[in-house]
């Protein structure tokens, strides 16, 4: 910069400002760099969506054009993506499972928490002990077992009249019911309760409110964070789940988002209808998590640091 | 842990006020629980003993340790190299190497090696004229095993480090931290498919965005690599992509950490004439201790939770240099439909997992009885 020769009268407190103004910029060069490094996959995967060919792919990835809206851009791709294959199908599957995998997983978890952090009933601290000794068991020791257990589970048919069967396998409700209840889930429930000051159920008590319109009434209303927090881990889970129903899904009617692409992926070499794929079902969680971010970052740092 | 002891216990006379509501309310999540959770986590221990499948016709027999022999025998076969029948010496082939016999000449032959039965060729190590094959039960876990204590191995350091330079990066009270904070974890959020499949391309050797910015920083010197077409590297490409999506991850947990260290200790030591390295080497660090643990445990835990990635990027190879253990239970439990020993991989891999949490909390205690 040359702005730097300016006149004497004002190099005193100009340098010094200067000075500064290089320091913070300092400072921020490193965290620039690093947010490069952390989102170049992911702006690579979005621009790409609107390119129009492999080849304009290609061509772009030789200079800074790689990560550029730059060339000639076209929703085509997400056009072809929702035309041409069973995308449609795949995201409602997966709005609906999700969705209905939240509202279940707050209401079970948030009313198991309040029976366990603010009620006195016999059995309580054993269970509370159990609950918190599942904590350790990684999702992927239970799985194989699970599997076997949903394949033997009976299943209520109305194809013909009502008709018991035999397996829960390809179906929507494999999908969610194993993974409502979380040990986890309550777990941040029961911190988060254990906050709240007694005396404002025995206030409602005198009143003759029950239990439940406790809950209900005083307890949910001012449990925002947690629902929060609650909220995204359980979408996030569900929104990505992967191994899972590659396991007990078959039909194609009936796959999620992240199965459908995987299929999707396999039988397509075009990169921009792969990356246009991948953008659509990466924004609603990127967006889920923007809206949430901060209860979400208080939610994981209290884990981290009770470990 | 702290919370349990925070519960009263329930007093006599007035034993169960809530009995109605507290079970009516929670009975639903417990039955779910019980039933999704707790339930397949000890039918998948009694599987292990026998010989149970996903479908089948036969009934099911109880098979003792059959799975964990199958899973987790180990043997050593020495080998003399082969004798010339006309010289008496060695045989030695093109290149000069000694001619060794082949190991399947043993553990086939069950009549005459009867403890080599069952078992197959791992590697082998070579100590002058004697060749020790070491065999297992089954290589192919034993190969899933070493690749998970492998990249655990790497990630643990390279991760956490990365972690604790973008807490610090920004808990400097600077303007726009919360931005920052949200882009570095905007990759933890991402589906592990979609970064796998992202990363194959960038990966690709011919048209990869990732040989393409090695080509351009090094001016061309370095050769297309070939990321996960070679055995020697694919392992690392997984790697250097897992680093990438969860460092963001660990940077929270260590952003919380440093908040929890009071300002007073860094006024204090600058009082006291401690310079910023001072500073972080002895406040920030100690007082960091309990996080690293943590850290420690949930990487461990996620390298052996590894499946992802490899099923998409490299399915196993390049000559199973990929593979993993859930990766292997994924194949003996859904593939071959051999439930009884995909459970006896889950009861290892929890065994691995409850050791680790068993330092952790060792690692804690220690601290607290010395302070």
């Amino acid at each position: 910069m040359t702005v730097m020769q300016a006149s004497p009268s004002i190099t005193k407190s100009g340098t010094k400002r200067l000075q500064q103004a290089l320091r913070m910029a300092l400072r921020y060069v490193p965290l620039l760099i690093l947010i490069f490094f952390f989102t170049f996959p992911l702006v690579f995967m979005i621009v790409s969506a609107f390119k129009v060919s492999n080849q304009q792919i290609f061509s772009d990835l030789r200079s800074l054009r790689a990560f550029l809206p730059v060339g000639d851009l076209t929703l085509e791709n997400f056009r072809f993506v929702f035309e041409n294959s069973n995308f449609p199908r795949y995201l409602l599957n997966s709005v609906f499972i999700s969705g209905i995998t939240i509202i279940l997983a707050l209401a079970v978890n948030s009313m198991a928490a309040y029976a366990l952090s603010r009620l006195r009933w016999r059995g309580q601290r054993l269970i509370l002990s159990i609950i918190i000794a599942t904590l350790i068991i990684p999702g992927q020791a239970t799985i194989m077992p699970l599997l076997l257990l949903v394949a033997t589970l009976p299943s209520v048919s109305f194809a013909d009249g009502v008709s018991l069967t035999r397996g829960w396998l390809d179906s929507y409700h494999v999908q969610f019911l194993p993974f409502i209840a979380g040990a986890f889930s309550i777990f941040l429930f029961y911190q988060f309760f254990q906050e709240i000051p007694k005396d404002l159920d025995e206030a409602a008590l005198v009143d003759g409110a029950t239990r439940f319109q406790i809950f209900y009434r005083i307890i949910v209303p001012i449990s925002g964070p947690v629902f929060a927090s609650v909220s995204i881990l359980t979408f996030i889970a569900s929104w990505n789940a992967f191994l899972w129903p590659i396991m007990t899904v078959q039909s194609d009617e009936l796959r999620p988002v992240m199965v459908g692409l995987l299929f999707f992926f396999q039988r397509n070499v075009q990169w921009g209808q792969v990356m246009a794929y991948t953008t659509m079902i990466t924004i609603p969680v990127l967006a889920f998590f923007f809206a949430f971010q901060s209860a979400f970052v208080k939610s994981i740092a209290t884990t981290g640091i009770k470990g | 842990m702290a919370a349990i002891q925070m519960i009263q216990p329930v007093q006599k006379g007035r034993s169960s006020p809530d009995f109605i509501s507290g079970w009516g309310m929670g009975s639903l999540a417990f039955l779910l629980l019980l039933i999704f959770l707790v339930g397949p986590f000890f039918s998948g221990i009694w599987y292990s003993f026998t010989n149970q499948r996903l479908i089948s016709a036969n009934p099911t027999e109880v098979v003792g340790l059959r799975n964990y022999t199958r899973l987790l025998r180990l043997g050593i076969l020495p080998l003399d190299p082969l004798l010339d029948e006309s010289t008496g010496e060695f045989q030695r082939d093109e290149a000069g190497n000694l001619v060794f016999p082949r190991s399947r000449a043993f553990t086939r032959d069950e009549q005459n090696y009867p403890q080599y039965a069952g078992l197959t060729e791992w590697f082998n190590i070579d100590r002058g004229s004697q060749r020790y094959v070491v065999l297992a039960g089954d290589p192919l876990f034993m190969r899933s095993l070493v690749n998970n204590f492998f990249f655990a191995l790497v990630v643990i350091p390279l991760q956490t480090g990365l972690g604790l330079l973008l807490a610090l990066l920004v808990n400097q009270k600077l303007r726009g931290e919360t931005f920052f904070r949200t882009m570095y974890f905007a990759p933890v959020v991402t589906s592990l498919v979609v970064v796998s499949i992202v990363w194959r391309f960038l990966y690709d050797v011919n048209n990869g965005l990732v040989n393409e910015m090695v080509r351009s920083v090094t001016f061309g010197a370095v050769q297309p690599i070939n990321w996960l077409g070679d055995p020697g590297i694919a392992m690392w490409a997984i790697i250097i992509m897992s680093i990438w999506q969860g460092a963001g991850f660990q940077m929270m947990l260590f952003v919380a950490g440093l908040q929890q260290i009071a300002e007073e200790l860094y006024e204090a030591a600058g009082i006291d004439g401690a310079n910023s390295w001072q500073k972080f080497l002895y406040i920030t660090l100690p007082g960091l201790r309990n996080v690293m643990v943590f850290i420690f445990l949930t990487i461990t835990i996620a390298a052996f939770q590894l499946f992802d990635q490899v099923l998409v990027m490299t399915n196993g190879g390049p000559d199973d240099a990929t593979t993993t253990s859930v990766f292997h239970m994924y194949r003996a439990g859904f593939r071959e439909q051999d439930i009884a020993y995909a459970s006896t991989i889950a009861v290892v891999f929890f065994l691995i997992i409850v050791t680790v949490n068993l330092i952790q909390r060792y690692a804690i205690r220690e601290r607290s009885a010395r302070s």
